[in-house]
């Protein structure tokens, strides 16, 4: 066996180590049930935002969030989130959530927790620029 | 119908020269494939004045479209759809050019633009492969054609135009109207954050840095093809090019996220940074067998598969960022536009071209074309065969290039450059291996949705920042010792006394600097365990070794020669990119910790971030060694931004600075704002400022004073907590003499307030008298929204009072902003620029020994 086939061999075993350390780490995507489920563990949940829970007040915490989420399933729950209101929150489509569940609040304490699915980032949201052709019709 | 008012030879123009360019690239295709078999030097000619002919026509197709979509878009002729989405009126000039590549049309014409140009070098200059190179140029440019397109064929569209017209796109009622284009008054605008210098720039230097990709890839078409390893010697200064322009795209872009993006920092492993790490990282790799081959003549092999994966992986970025099968995952990917067929097809034709192209026989290339078909039709069905099919044809591949290519049998020998320089190669592409699977999970996710194990779709870790550093640290450690020593090797063979000698110098300097840098430089990464600490600390001595040693190799190696140092400059210019990583994001700090400390804020404190402070207008506000004061705030119209300007005081008494973050409200289709962030920069480090949320100030005041009767000593709460009044204060208070006038007499409440985050609070409203006319002097804590007002003495004797309290929410101006320290963050971009010199340096020196030669 050669002396560079001995290296590669270790090499690749270090990635696989590298790989199979990432998996240890990777997160699910749940329901709000099935988050509910796995209490205390990082889990990633696809949600609809209410917009009327959102309860964001700079004066007060600038760095608590906090508003209420219900998915296809129509499961509903409560998000806590530890950081600013991500801008154009109120206007997702969807939102998805990365967090653990704990006494049946969702908690979010890593910055990019959030990922706002906006229809207006890098993309047309054509049902609201319909609605300004609409509104610019009347 | 007939509409009033459009604008529709634009759009004719830009569809002729649609066609144009797909029918002429094609044309292109054939004649330089055709010219690449013939050995007849003037049937050859004839075949290449007329692909040569063709490729002009395709040049001046895909000039002419851009030229027609610029009068589009500047002309604010929103009857077309790529103008009313992406622009509107009030947008800068120099922002025009960003509206072509918020769209993905726009971006597929920016990437065909810059293989146009790099066509017409390589036609110029590479001689003999032109023929063979410009095949795979041509097809690239036939491919992308396609891509903006826009025609049905059988009911399918392929392709998406730039200029289809709106009314065509949109079902809305006002199309039925023929002066509907008066009713469109504006465009929808540009996405905000994409207003922004640095998105003027960064797109065409990253396009041209996938552009620049395809020509390995083109000469490794072209050696197979012609079964001629030639082209090996030629190769060597374009991916020295490549190298050099994708990393200072994919930098740029990191400029960008850290200047705009407000992630908190330049890299965040996203998605969509990954897809255009890996190739990059393979075309190092690539370049590095290349020198290997050129030198020794081993790694011919590895030279032909990393060219050739490198340009396959931007296929792959391409179909990973505009698929939209990111967007779970990634904040910056394109979203679906339907073309997700066509983008695999454009991957996947890419896949098993070389593959195709490395086999000899006849009989082979049919079996390639079968499996191809196969699997491609297999996986219509079963999503899984797309894999079996990338995986089958990476395999293919390799078996056939250990059949045709020839390669020296002997082992490389311990003590060579090649020896070290290889095992630097791969490690780098097992680096890029590990990062393609990981940011393949949301594909994995799709292809595996039917199986059981994946019932359950993965995602990324909980911190998929740190889940990448460390296992990336350990490539960076290697990597940075490996380019320290390596170049201290001669090819072949290296004397033992030679190389530990002239290693030990540039070894102990940079121990010694580590050391200094480990006890001195405070590197606080102490959050993930002591086991990454030691692992960031081994990093930092790589990376100083790399630089050292590598400084030290002018001298020691090259003997001062500079002209012959390119790889060695673009070496240091690594190791500083590295230091500049380790050292900046290691000691990251958040000047902006939330200390007010009660309740609600106390566990936050402790358990969780509490990045953002709120700071109100004029009140200094304590933030790590600076006191900080909102001081006001101004619009700008003509770039429709509003400035904050943040006043920030060193608490040690020397001169302090003001910086000038801005939001700016969000195009037609948001709500709300984007910050966009400012820094102060020092040599050393940069202070970051951005604006998280602000109080918009324009309601008019309605509530009014609710008189509250009041002792000394009383407590009374307001909704938000409570205050006491302390004493009330002698006539004519010195401290407070500018609020009355001479003649007055004058007395102040002594109030002090808490709020319930456990602020305190001074107020002194007060009264004044002068002939008989009471006069109020009302006092306001702007931070609680209160306004205090002495009313009257109820009853002298008593001492009682009344107090009027007003709780006002227009009062505050108010904003919660974040403030980051990045420590050394400008060596990391120096160490770019320097890189960038290197790669520079080594493309004027090795042309110049050809044109020698």
């Amino acid at each position: 066996m050669k002396k560079m086939h001995i290296v590669m061999l270790v090499f690749i075993a270090a990635a696989i180590a590298g790989l199979l350390i990432y998996m240890g780490d990777v997160t699910t995507y749940e329901t709000i049930a099935s988050a509910r489920q796995k209490k205390g563990k990082a889990v990633m949940v696809i949600a609809k935002l209410d917009k009327a829970t959102l309860n964001y007040d700079a004066l007060k915490n600038p760095n608590y969030l906090t508003f209420e989420a219900t998915d296809t399933l129509g499961d509903r729950m409560k998000v806590a989130y530890y950081y600013e209101k991500p801008y154009d929150m109120e206007k997702s489509e969807r939102i998805v959530l990365k967090g653990k569940m704990e006494n049946g609040v969702f908690e979010i304490k890593k910055k990019d927790g959030i990922l706002v699915k906006c229809p207006s980032k890098y993309k047309d949201d054509m049902n609201a620029a319909k609605k300004n052709l609409e509104t610019a019709s009347n | 119908m007939k509409y009033i008012g459009e604008h529709l030879l634009p759009g004719d123009l830009g569809r002729f020269f649609l066609m144009l360019s797909l029918a002429s690239s094609l044309v292109a295709t054939i004649a330089f494939a055709i010219a690449n078999k013939k050995n007849d030097p003037a049937e050859k000619q004839s075949w290449l004045r007329m692909a040569r002919f063709s490729f002009l026509l395709e040049t001046v197709a895909v000039l002419s479209i851009f030229m027609v979509l610029y009068y589009i878009i500047s002309h604010h002729l929103f009857e077309y759809k790529y103008a009313w989405q992406h622009s509107d009126k009030s947008l800068q000039v120099e922002y025009l050019f960003s509206c072509f590549w918020e769209g993905q049309e726009g971006s597929f014409m920016l990437w065909a633009f810059w293989h146009c140009v790099l066509g017409w070098i390589l036609i110029w200059k590479s001689k003999q492969w032109e023929a063979g190179v410009m095949t795979v140029v041509s097809f690239a440019q036939f491919c992308l054609a396609t891509m903006i397109l826009g025609i049905y064929f059988f009911g399918e569209r392929v392709g998406s135009s730039p200029f289809v017209l709106l009314r065509n796109e949109m079902d809305a009622p006002i199309f039925s109207r023929p002066e509907y284009l008066s009713l469109v008054k504006d465009g929808n605008g540009l996405n905000t954050l994409l207003q922004n210098y640095w998105m003027v720039i960064h797109p065409p230097i990253l396009f041209l840095g996938f552009a620049s990709t395809i020509v390995p890839f083109a000469f490794a078409y072209a050696g197979l093809v012609n079964k001629n390893h030639d082209w090996i010697k030629v190769s060597i200064p374009w991916g020295v090019f490549s190298v050099a322009i994708l990393g200072t795209g994919i930098m740029m872009g990191a400029m960008w996220a850290y200047e705009s993006l407000s992630f908190g920092g330049y890299w965040a492993w996203d998605p969509v940074e990954n897809a255009s790490l890996v190739p990059w990282l393979i075309m190092v790799a690539g370049l590095h067998t290349n020198l290997i081959y050129k030198s020794t003549g081993y790694s011919l092999r590895s030279t032909y598969f990393f060219y050739a994966a490198s340009f396959i992986l931007v296929l792959y970025s391409t179909f990973l960022t505009r698929s939209g099968v990111l967007g779970d995952t990634s904040v910056h990917a394109f979203t679906d536009l339907g073309m997700n067929v066509q983008l695999y097809l454009f991957l996947t034709v890419f896949i098993w071209f070389p593959t195709l192209f490395a086999a000899r026989e006849a009989r082979t290339k049919w079996a390639i074309i079968a499996a191809f078909i196969v699997c491609n039709v297999l996986s219509v069905y079963i999503p899984v065969f797309t894999l079996v099919s990338t995986l089958g044809s990476f395999l293919w591949l390799s078996v056939l290039l250990n059949k045709h290519v020839p390669a020296i049998a002997k082992e490389e020998n311990t003590y060579s450059r090649e020896f070290w320089m290889f095992i630097g190669s791969l490690v780098i592409f097992l680096s890029a291996v590990v990062i393609t699977l990981i940011t393949s999970l949301p594909v994995f996710n799709k292809l595996f949705a039917d199986w059981s194990f994946f019932k359950k779709a993965f995602s990324q870790p909980e911190d998929a920042e740190f889940t990448h550093n460390q296992i990336q640290v350990f490539v960076a450690i290697i990597l940075g010792i490996l380019t320290a020593v390596t170049q201290y090797f001669k090819y072949k063979d290296t004397p033992k006394n030679y190389f530990s000698k002239k290693i030990l110098v540039p070894t102990l300097v940079s121990l010694a600097i580590t050391l200094l840098i480990t006890f001195i430089g405070h590197i606080s990464y102490d959050k993930k365990g002591p086991g990454f600490l030691v692992a960031i600390h081994l990093a930092i001595f790589s990376a100083v070794y790399s630089i050292v040693a590598n400084a030290g190799y002018i001298w020691l190696g090259l003997k001062g020669k500079l002209k012959a140092a390119g790889a060695s400059v673009a070496h240091i210019g690594f190791g500083m990119v590295l230091l500049g990583i380790l050292i900046s994001s290691g000691n990251k700090t958040i000047l902006s910790w939330n200390k007010t400390g009660i309740t609600v804020l106390e566990r936050t404190q402790k358990e969780n971030p509490a990045e953002n402070t709120t700071l109100f207008r004029g009140i200094a506000t304590d933030m790590g060694n600076y006191m900080v004061t909102y001081v006001g705030d101004t619009m700008n119209e003509r770039d429709r931004k509003r400035y904050f300007e943040i006043d920030f005081k060193p608490k040690d008494g020397s001169k302090g600075f003001k910086v000038y973050p801005d939001v700016i409200k969000n195009n037609k289709g948001g709500e709300g704002f984007a910050a966009n962030p400012d820094s102060k920069h020092y040599w050393g480090k940069d202070i970051f400022v951005y604006i998280t949320s602000f109080k918009e100030d324009d309601k008019m005041d309605t509530s009014s004073f609710r008189p509250q009767e009041i002792k000394r000593g009383d407590t009374v709460f307001y909704s938000n907590g409570f205050m006491v009044l302390d004493a009330v204060s002698k006539i004519n208070p010195e401290e407070k003499k500018d609020k009355f006038t001479e003649g007055e007499q004058a007395i102040f409440l002594e109030m002090s307030i808490t709020s319930k985050e456990g602020r305190r609070y001074k107020s002194m409203p007060g009264i004044a008298i002068k002939d008989s006319t009471i006069r109020a002097i009302p006092d306001t804590v702007l931070a609680q929204n209160l306004v205090l007002k002495f009313n009257k003495v109820l009853d002298q004797k008593m001492g009682k009072l009344e107090l009027g309290i007003k709780e006002s929410k227009s009062l505050t101006k108010l904003l919660t902003l974040k403030v980051l320290q990045f420590p050394m963050i400008k060596f990391l971009w120096f160490g770019v620029v320097v890189m960038v010199i290197g790669c520079v340096m080594s493309i004027v020196q090795r042309v110049k020994q050809k044109t020698k030669a």
